[in-house]
């Protein structure tokens, strides 16, 4: 499946309190998390993304606190998918675990420029820069996390090893 | 036990890990699932993982006495949504059975708490929706924080997937110098290898200057591992636990240490003796300086507290620096103990007097100004030295307000001075 949009670009150590502010953190409705997406990393950001719009970051995206409200405001904004040079590990299990797809591509992130036009090839790990014309190639999730993401996520993991238990 | 030929000893970690995944060995880099001890939630957290739980069909959670709910972010609550966070919590852990639910009034910080509670301990494998949840490394657990659908997972089955991580060796030695505590040696650590320097690996500290640090001191370091990326802090399980764990934990504690023949990802040694008391300046936990290579940064408040330096050790240091002294005019010092146990140890010890007649308040046990939630956020433009682990932008209140971390005394000694100062400047 192909994701298409324009990218909003972000330096290194992208952290959680930058992606959702602690202050807003007295609710988990994701709508209301998306009204304050990355406000402290670029306070235009909530305002402006539009559905399907990609993320772009560079090294240990997502660090700091564990708060799954961080993949879920980024999705909730309308975020297609995020690509970092490295993500931070509680974000990275995090995203997995909502359904947000995420590639990790150095190169990637080093290429694209903000306002980019890029097209994203998950199954494959393919990153195709439009306005650019140039390719990237992302590292394949290793099979059992696939299998997570294929499961559609830990929750329904879960509920089916529940059902084989009886 | 022989090993079979080009085997390796295991550290540490890789031996709490196999122990848990029922096996002989584990190797770094291999996916596994292992039994939890202890699932832990707050009122950030827990309401989404109890959302998730309720997803996977299950009626009831693995294990009641396994689960560990602290509301400590937003209490005593700070407006409504807070309010209806924390009553979601409490009716779960109603509704569920589960004992170490933990009421405001007999509640601390979800990380000072459970090691004084007894509830986690040496050999134990702890999974919380919190990423501080490291810090019981200390005890010679492996502990390792996760999101809430991790934990909503962890709390239907009682087990959880992990990579077996790759370890580094953090080797200390010499003496301390004065004012120098554990904080220092975890801040001057990642300022050396930086915010993502053991990213996904375990850092493993010992050393002797390890083997002499309080309890108090190596919680503090083991609690700033995620600040270096790291999946778990670690610190094997010696006379100075065994004492600390005794008077608290029920059932058995176990205890493993790494092979002399373990494999390390990268070893670094630092001379204690050489380290000054050290602060982290904005916006990253590894922008760290000596303090005498600070510079005069004047401040509005100065915070004491927090599940990195809420402890004995941190308050009575910090009362060592303001016995007979004052906060200067200009400054708000907020101190912060970690538990009620922590607040009630600080009163009979007479350090609560002290900071009173200080010019300091004093709050009971809560997150509030560690993550800019309440209790003492700042406005554009302030700045505050605090003994917390974080000083992302905006994370004690306005995105303009900046945090420089530092350990008690400093913190201290700051908030006498106006500015930020070595308490040998007193
Ligand atoms: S004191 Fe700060 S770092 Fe510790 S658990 Fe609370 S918010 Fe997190």
């Amino acid at each position: 499946m192909a994701i298409k949009g324009r990218v909003w670009k972000f330096g290194d150590h992208v952290d959680t309190d930058a992606i959702i502010p602690a202050r807003y953190l007295h609710t988990s409705d994701p709508a209301e998390l998306a009204k304050h997406c990355m406000e402290d990393a670029d306070p235009r950001f909530a305002g402006q993304v539009q559905h399907g719009d990609i993320i772009v970051g560079g090294r240990n995206f997502g660090c700091g606190s564990s708060r799954e409200h961080a993949p879920i405001a980024i999705k909730a904004a309308g975020v297609s998918c995020v690509i970092a040079a490295s993500f931070a590990r509680i974000f990275f299990r995090n995203a997995l675990n909502v359904g947000l797809p995420i590639l990790e591509s150095p190169e990637a992130a080093r290429q694209i420029e903000p306002g980019d036009l890029v097209e994203v090839f998950l199954g494959e790990g393919l990153i195709r820069n439009v306005t650019r014309g140039e390719e990237y190639h992302a590292a394949p999730l290793p099979e059992f996390m696939q299998r997570i993401v294929d499961c559609g996520g830990i929750i329904n993991y879960v509920r089916q090893r529940i059902q084989d238990r009886g | 036990m022989r090993k079979g030929w080009g085997a390796l000893g295991m550290t540490i970690t890789e031996k709490i890990l196999a122990a848990h995944a029922e096996r002989d060995r584990v190797e770094p880099g291999e996916l596994i699932t292992v039994k939890v001890d202890m699932v832990l939630g707050n009122d950030i957290t827990a309401p989404v993982a109890i959302d998730q739980f309720r997803k996977t069909g299950a009626r009831t959670v693995f294990d009641p006495n396994k689960i560990a709910l602290v509301p400590d972010h937003f209490v005593p609550n700070k407006d409504i949504k807070s309010a209806l966070q924390c009553a979601k919590v409490k009716e779960f852990a109603r509704e569920q059975g589960i004992p170490h639910y933990f009421e405001v009034g007999r509640m601390g910080i979800e990380h000072c708490l459970l090691p004084e509670q007894g509830l986690v301990r040496p050999g134990d494998v702890i999974i919380g929706a919190d990423s501080h949840t490291c810090t019981y490394g200390a005890l010679g657990a492996f502990a390792t924080g996760v999101g809430s659908t991790d934990m909503a997972a962890a709390m239907t089955l009682g087990e959880i997937w992990l990579k077996v991580p790759e370890s580094m060796k953090f080797v200390y030695y010499g003496k301390p110098r004065r004012w120098v505590y554990g904080k220092d040696l975890i801040l001057y650590t990642i300022g050396q290898i930086g915010v993502d320097g053991a990213a996904y690996k375990a850092m493993e500290f010992c050393g002797e200057s390890i083997e002499n640090l309080s309890m108090d001191s190596r919680f503090t370091m083991a609690n700033m591992a995620v600040e270096a990326g790291a999946k778990n802090g670690i610190i094997a399980a010696d006379e100075v636990t065994l004492e600390y764990v005794r008077e608290r934990a029920k059932g058995k504690c176990r205890v493993f240490e790494s092979d002399p023949d373990a494999n390390y990802s990268a070893v670094y040694e630092y001379d204690v003796s050489k380290i000054e008391p050290q602060v982290a300046l904005p916006h990253l936990p590894d922008n760290v300086r000596p303090i005498s290579e600070v510079g005069e940064v004047r401040i509005d408040q100065a915070v004491i507290g927090s599940c990195t330096n809420g402890r004995m050790e941190d308050l009575r240091a910090a009362a060592e620096v303001l016995r007979g002294r004052r906060v200067h005019p200009e400054v708000r010092l907020l101190v912060f103990p970690g538990t009620q146990q922590i607040y009630l140890q600080a009163i009979r010890e007479g350090l609560v007097e002290i900071f009173v007649e200080a010019g300091a308040a004093i709050s009971t046990p809560t997150c509030g100004p560690c993550l800019g939630g309440h209790m003492g956020v700042l406005a554009e433009g302030e700045k505050a030295i605090a003994t917390t682990n974080r000083n992302f932008v905006g994370r004690m209140g306005h995105p303009k307000s900046e945090v420089y971390l530092s350990n008690a005394a400093v913190a201290a000694a700051s908030a006498v001075k106006g500015r930020i100062a070595s308490p040998e400047e007193l």
